[in-house]
């Protein structure tokens, strides 16, 4: 029964609707409440996940955090969980301000690029045995091909607000997206070759728990555990997420390349960001921690859409824990990460799966696979640091 | 030289390119001891494993990962860790010394017969924004030691003139007018709700207790001084005595020997 719920409520309203509709309109009707749930759904999530994080946040420096606003027209406090509406009215009746210099269509339109893409890609993930929006074939492509189009609008936002703030923080923005790009995808390429096949739907099937009733993520092999870890770094990257979040590092640039946005706008960049954050941290759940997929065969009596979002949940709350506690890296230090440490590793990690798919089963095939990926990552930071001459500091003056 | 010099740095132990040259000579002048390893020499770090030297692989990334864990579970644990005081439910405790606006100190439960204040205006010609008006009445009362004396008809204070100086309260000869320690004043009239009349300033000598006990109880102390020296003089209780004694608080003449 909770297993099909959300499909369940999905078929009455569709049929309801249908009342009044042509028969021919049905699969327009049953399109449209898709995304609508999917936007509701996601929309309220991006709310709680904003109070959730300035709480945890706060927790982190011995500070309480947001615990006033509840329900709006009532003493209800709700522990502080009001504060979302609070913020959401707030920021749809404050002034919208447009440079005067600033081409005003684009100026406009870059909010909306920002999110729409992100609604896209969440549409392709599954996220229950039964649900998944659009269920395609190259599912995954999609996923990348429109998660692309993100820096469309970071740089539609700088370039229109004609604003040299704005203008740096958007080529900050451009050369993170395209250069974490790289180490992203190469880091799904191991799930693609385990699963065989481009669809997220399969994907997960092919995570499914194995002989034993012990589960089949792919996270539990020494490749899948890197790939993810590599995934993980790579989409906070993507998402403009701390301690990649130098796009809009506000003590060099101020805001980045939504300086010039005010009021709604801004809401609906901020909505973007988490949007695409969800997508992101959503994807990594879908290919390396089992998507829908229950830990252990004796626990699929839980509704599989629990398991995706408590998931999804874990994975926002790492993504606040690293905001809290790692600080925000150089532009240089960024690139080098992308293009010196991350792709050779997630090159060397597709080496390992391979490895790990021909060779036979057993303690050795963990050894020698984890083994090669250990050693590559240790003589990649090593001789990273050695090159650049890094090490343990030392102090002159002060022994 | 700066070859060499960068030959040393590109291990991973101690780098000094720029200590090689300018460093030691500045060192041996201020008679510190020089520990530089030479020139070319093989750095402590790379004669050891690979996998065991220190540094460079994240563990950084991961102490802090941890310290921010310990916050955010701490903070729940104990609530010591907490230094947010949650202003409307929860106040601050004031030190002693805290200060805001003068109030007028009244013995005995009636604000008007127990009012310290004699009228005498040294106050308002002290107070430097001139902040104070007094009225003089027409009518006199006993005072603590039965004395008959003026009484204030208006006293007020301008609390948006009022600088919180605490001069009125220095130079008060009565112990009558003190500082008060309340700062939520906020009013929606900013004259004649500023304005505060006698009603108002009046408080009671317990009130003046519970604020500054230590300055209260001094004061309390030289009051009783001064009814001891009258009745030493006419040798009987006056029968309009009224002692600060009566409130029955810490400090009062009897406890004070």
């Amino acid at each position: 029964m909770a297993e099909t719920l959300p499909v369940q409520l999905k078929a009455a309203l569709v049929q309801w609707v249908m009342q009044w509709l042509p028969t021919g309109a049905e699969p327009w009707v049953s399109a449209l409440v898709s995304a609508g749930a999917i936007l509701a759904l996601f929309g309220l999530l991006f709310g709680v996940v904003t109070v959730l994080e300035r709480k945890g946040l706060a927790r982190m420096q011995n500070r309480y955090g947001p615990n006033r606003v509840g329900l709006p027209l009532s003493s209800l406090r709700l522990a502080g969980f009001g504060q979302f509406l609070a913020d959401g009215i707030k920021a749809l009746t404050k002034e919208d301000v447009v440079p005067r210099g600033a081409d005003r269509v684009v100026h406009a339109l870059a909010p909306v690029v920002m999110v729409v893409p992100a609604v896209l890609a969440l549409s392709v993930l599954p996220m229950g045995r039964h649900l998944v929006a659009v269920d395609f074939e190259a599912g995954l492509l999609f996923f990348f091909a429109v998660g692309s189009a993100t820096e469309l609008a970071v740089f539609m936002a700088g370039w229109s607000s004609r604003n040299k703030y704005s203008l740096l923080g958007a080529m900050r923005g451009i050369a993170q997206m395209l250069s974490y790009e790289v180490p992203l995808v190469l880091a799904v390429v191991p799930v693609v070759m385990a699963a065989g096949s481009l669809s997220l739907v399969r994907i997960v099937e092919a995570q499914g728990a194995g002989a034993g009733g012990w589960m089949g993520w792919y996270v539990a092999t020494p490749w899948g555990l890197a790939g993810f870890l590599l995934f993980l770094a790579a989409a906070l990257a993507e998402a403009n997420r701390s301690p990649f979040d130098l796009p809009e590092g506000e003590s060099e640039i101020v805001a980045g390349y939504f300086i010039e946005y005010s009021g709604f706008k801004f809401a609906l960049f901020f909505l973007g960001e988490y949007l695409g954050l969800f997508a992101a941290l959503g994807l990594a759940v879908t290919l390396f921690l089992g998507g829908w997929q229950a830990p252990l065969a004796g626990l699929g009596w839980v509704p599989s859409w629990i398991w995706f979002f408590g998931k999804l949940f874990l994975l926002v709350a790492v993504a606040i824990w690293i905001r809290g506690s790692w600080p925000r890296l150089r532009v240089d230090q960024l690139l080098g990460l992308a293009w010196k440490f991350m792709v050779p590793l997630a090159l060397v990690n597709l080496g390992v799966a391979v490895l790990w798919r021909f060779a036979p089963e057993g303690l050795l095939r963990w050894l020698v696979c984890g083994g090669v990926w250990v050693l590559a990552y240790v003589a990649l930071a090593r001789g990273l640091a050695g090159a650049r001459g890094l090490g343990p500091r030392v102090y002159h003056w002060a022994e | 030289m700066w070859q060499e010099a960068r030959w040393v740095g590109r291990d991973c132990g101690p780098r000094d390119a720029h200590a090689a040259v300018g460093v030691p000579r500045y060192r041996e002048r201020l008679g510190l001891q020089t520990q530089r390893r030479q020139v070319g020499e093989v750095g402590w770090i790379c004669a050891r494993p690979l996998l065991w030297c220190g540094g460079m692989l994240g563990e950084g990334l991961v102490q802090g990962l941890l310290t921010t864990a310990r916050n955010f579970v701490g903070s729940y644990v104990s609530d010591e860790r907490l230094v947010t005081i949650q202003y409307p439910e929860e106040r601050r405790r004031l030190p002693e010394a805290a200060r805001s606006f003068p109030f007028l100190v009244y013995d005995g439960d009636d604000p008007v017969a127990g009012l310290r204040c004699v009228a005498c205006k040294i106050c308002e010609a002290e107070c430097p924004p001139q902040c104070i008006y007094i009225v003089k009445d027409k009518t006199k009362k006993p005072d603590h030691t039965g004395k008959l004396q003026n009484q204030p008809l208006i006293f007020d204070i301008d609390v948006s003139v009022c600088m919180s100086c605490g001069i009125c309260a220095e130079v008060c000869p009565f112990d009558a007018i003190k500082m008060d320690v309340a700062y939520e004043l906020s009013t929606h009239d900013r004259f004649e709700g500023l304005l505060w009349h006698k009603e108002q300033l009046s408080k009671p000598n317990s009130y003046f207790h519970k604020i500054h006990p230590t300055e209260a109880a001094e004061a309390d102390a030289r009051l009783a001084e001064q009814r001891a020296r009258v009745q030493g003089r006419s040798g009987e209780t006056l029968p309009g005595m009224r002692g600060a004694g009566e409130v029955g608080t810490v400090g009062g003449p009897g406890t004070r020997g």
